[in-house]
């Protein structure tokens, strides 16, 4: 197989974009493209989820190809729930390790925005199964509302500690002027302090307001390319350097341990296995955190800690900005944001971002590696990738 | 003969009681500040609600443009018991709501306008809109009408306001919802929050002068964005222009 690089990154803000979905879209490509200074790519992956249904737009890789006059280049649309962008881009790895193809354009859009918060939590409830999940009136919220309280039992995770993630990511969203949510929360304001409980009621308890991430438009890109390619763009040289995929029952009610994510679990371990290094090894993450309660949990699966200890990690600052081991920096979908069909695509430039050194005031400092989990579901498809800066 | 015809033109309002500031610690730890404000302040808030009158977005331009004719309306005396609230934060204008009594037993609610969106900002000010009505004024219910689809979650929803769709309401004319002392009860613990006496500092602060809001809402950045993709539907300029302007490569 060819060794893979990242050679072009382009993102738009994750908030209200009012523009045509296209726009949103296009706007990160052309950013990608001028970062790698190429203008034609083989082969175009667009990754979105909710096109057809919010913005009553499909066929999204045709129609991106046109608005870019990027003929007679491939292209296809990637939906794969809230992974659709690490899905898009493990399609684009294997075009490029396969030979298949030189150059792809990996983008991920979405527009959300336009349907209210209603709307929108039926539409992303759309990914539960239909006859044992759906009708029975099962959001996402609501799954994870379950999840967390069965979590706080088990391993003693408290609000507290779903307070503290959504600070953190809340702090390092203040050094991302492409996140959606620029504020920064405290611990009074949302949990402790007289007004808590009507600033951050509960959603699906024990999980308030600001343990859920945003409704967001947005679109990011990555421009994926052979080595040689890679090496004429004269950008640093960023090895996407793993890709993992697992799945596990469409039911999270049919799982032997519903606090188990073994999805999570077994996307890392084959991302790393062709990564060729470890959890300990990684220098800066970006994990799934739609809540607050799935950073923690997936710090734990992909092996940055020991099941039952992400929280504790949290509270000795081991994940903050930072820490040992950074995780979010961008501020997770949390504070970032969660344009799903884009989100998996944004948290790999984040990563490409930080690798290259260009991440400015949330810089983590020699950051070599980087990892990203897009969770899928609620954990029944989970795509896990791996990055590498060589010299 | 001047003088007396504003006599006749000026309604004399009714007194009531003072709306007793409060304040409340947001999401983000800032404390703002929710005072009643008199007519003279009115010219202070108008260059901040005028510019807002250009913001389609969540219906911005219909609240700024209406709020700022019942402003200008109470400062020029041609409003009947209207009231002023204001939210402060460090100072800086975060809301405004304003209302009026329609008779001693009856208020009626016209506009919350956030200045900063998020946090609870215009929900914390509606919620001491209502509390001025009901326990200050000792008002039976209040009068209500959204014209934005979050304000109809906020009002409507949260405060499940029972219909008087056979009053038509003095915004547009459109049929009242009705917040009752009994809904406005039931809403108390969770909605309605704020704590009095306000720390001197924090009052002063306030009272000292409205300063211009931190984060207004805005117009979307590009105006022309879906002009342009209605006439440039294949985009085929805009890649043009990209490439022209920085000389895009082949590989």
């Amino acid at each position: 197989m060819k060794e893979v690089y990242v050679v072009g990154i382009g993102i738009t803000k994750f908030s209200r974009l009012e523009y045509p979905l296209i726009e949103i879209a296009a706007y990160p490509s052309i950013m990608a493209m001028k970062d790698c200074g190429l203008s034609s790519v083989d082969h175009v992956y667009v990754a979105n989820m909710g096109g057809s249904r919010l913005s009553h737009q499909t066929a999204l890789g045709s129609a991106l190809v046109d608005h870019l006059s990027l003929y007679p280049a491939g292209a296809e649309t990637i939906e794969n729930g809230p992974a659709s962008g690490a899905s898009a881009i493990k399609q684009g790895y294997m075009a490029v390790a396969s030979g298949v193809h030189d150059v792809v354009m990996v983008t991920g859009v979405e527009r959300m925005r336009e349907a209210n918060s209603l709307e929108a939590t039926d539409f992303v409830a759309s990914l539960a199964h239909p006859l044992a999940e759906q009708i029975y009136g099962v959001t996402l919220p609501s799954m994870a509302g379950m999840f967390t309280r069965l979590y706080m039992n088990k391993y003693g995770v408290t609000s507290k500690h779903l307070a503290m993630v959504a600070i953190k990511n809340h702090d390092n969203a203040m050094f991302n002027p492409n996140a959606h949510l620029r504020m920064p929360i405290t611990m009074e304001g949302i949990l402790t302090g007289p007004e808590a409980s009507t600033n951050n009621p509960f959603v699906a308890d024990p999980l308030r307001f600001f343990d859920m991430c945003p409704v967001s438009d947005g679109g990011a890109c990555l421009i994926l390319a052979t080595k040689e390619v890679a090496k004429k763009s004269k950008r640093p040289m960023i090895r996407l350097a793993g890709v993992g995929q697992a799945t596990d029952t469409h039911c999270v009610h049919e799982r032997e341990n519903p606090t188990d994510l073994p999805a999570v679990r077994g996307a890392a371990e084959k991302c790393f296995k062709m990564a060729g290094f470890k959890a300990k090894d990684v220098d800066v993450a970006e994990l799934h955190d739609a809540f607050t309660i799935l950073e923690i949990v997936e710090s734990e699966e992909v092996g940055f800690f020991k099941k039952g200890e992400g929280h504790l990690a949290l509270e000795k600052g081991y994940t903050s900005l930072k820490g040992k081991l950074p995780i979010n920096p961008s501020g997770g979908l949390k504070a970032k944001g969660h344009p799903v069909g884009a989100t998996g695509v944004g948290q790999a430039h984040e990563i490409v971002t930080q690798l290259r050194g260009e991440a400015g005031e949330r810089q983590v400092k020699d950051a070599k590696t980087g990892f990203t989990c897009n969770f899928g579901g609620f954990g029944n498809n989970v795509v896990a990738l791996a990055f590498q800066k060589e010299k | 003969m001047a003088i007396e015809l504003e006599q006749l033109l000026r309604p004399v309002d009714n007194p009531v009681p003072p709306f007793t500031p409060k304040f409340v610690t947001l999401a983000n730890g800032e404390e703002m500040v929710i005072r009643q404000i008199d007519r003279e302040d009115i010219p202070a808030l108008l260059p901040h609600v005028a510019p807002l009158i250009q913001v389609e977005r969540d219906y911005y331009d219909i609240v700024s443009a209406r709020l700022y004719a019942e402003l200008l309306g109470f400062y020029r005396h041609r409003v009947q018991d209207e009231y002023v609230l204001v939210a402060q934060i460090d100072g800086h204008l975060a809301a405004i709501v304003n209302g009026r009594l329609l008779n001693p037993d009856v208020g009626v609610s016209y506009h919350t306008l956030a200045l900063r969106r998020g946090l609870r900002i215009g929900a914390h000010a509606f919620a001491a809109k209502m509390e001025y009505h009901i326990d200050t004024m000792k008002q039976k219910e209040v009068l209500i009408v959204a014209e934005s689809p979050i304000g109809f979650r906020r009002w409507m929803i949260e405060y499940q306001l029972e219909k008087r769709f056979n009053v038509a309401h003095e915004l547009g004319g459109v049929p009242s919802y009705a917040l009752t002392k009994k809904l406005f009860d039931k809403a108390r613990d969770s909605l309605v929050v704020g704590r009095r006496p306000v720390p001197a500092r924090l009052l002063e602060k306030a009272c000292k002068a409205i300063l211009p809001p931190t984060d207004p809402p805005k117009p979307p950045f590009d105006l022309l964005a879906a002009t342009r993709a209605m006439y440039d539907s294949t985009g085929t300029a805009l890649r043009a222009s990209s490439q022209k302007l920085e000389g895009g490569k082949t590989k």
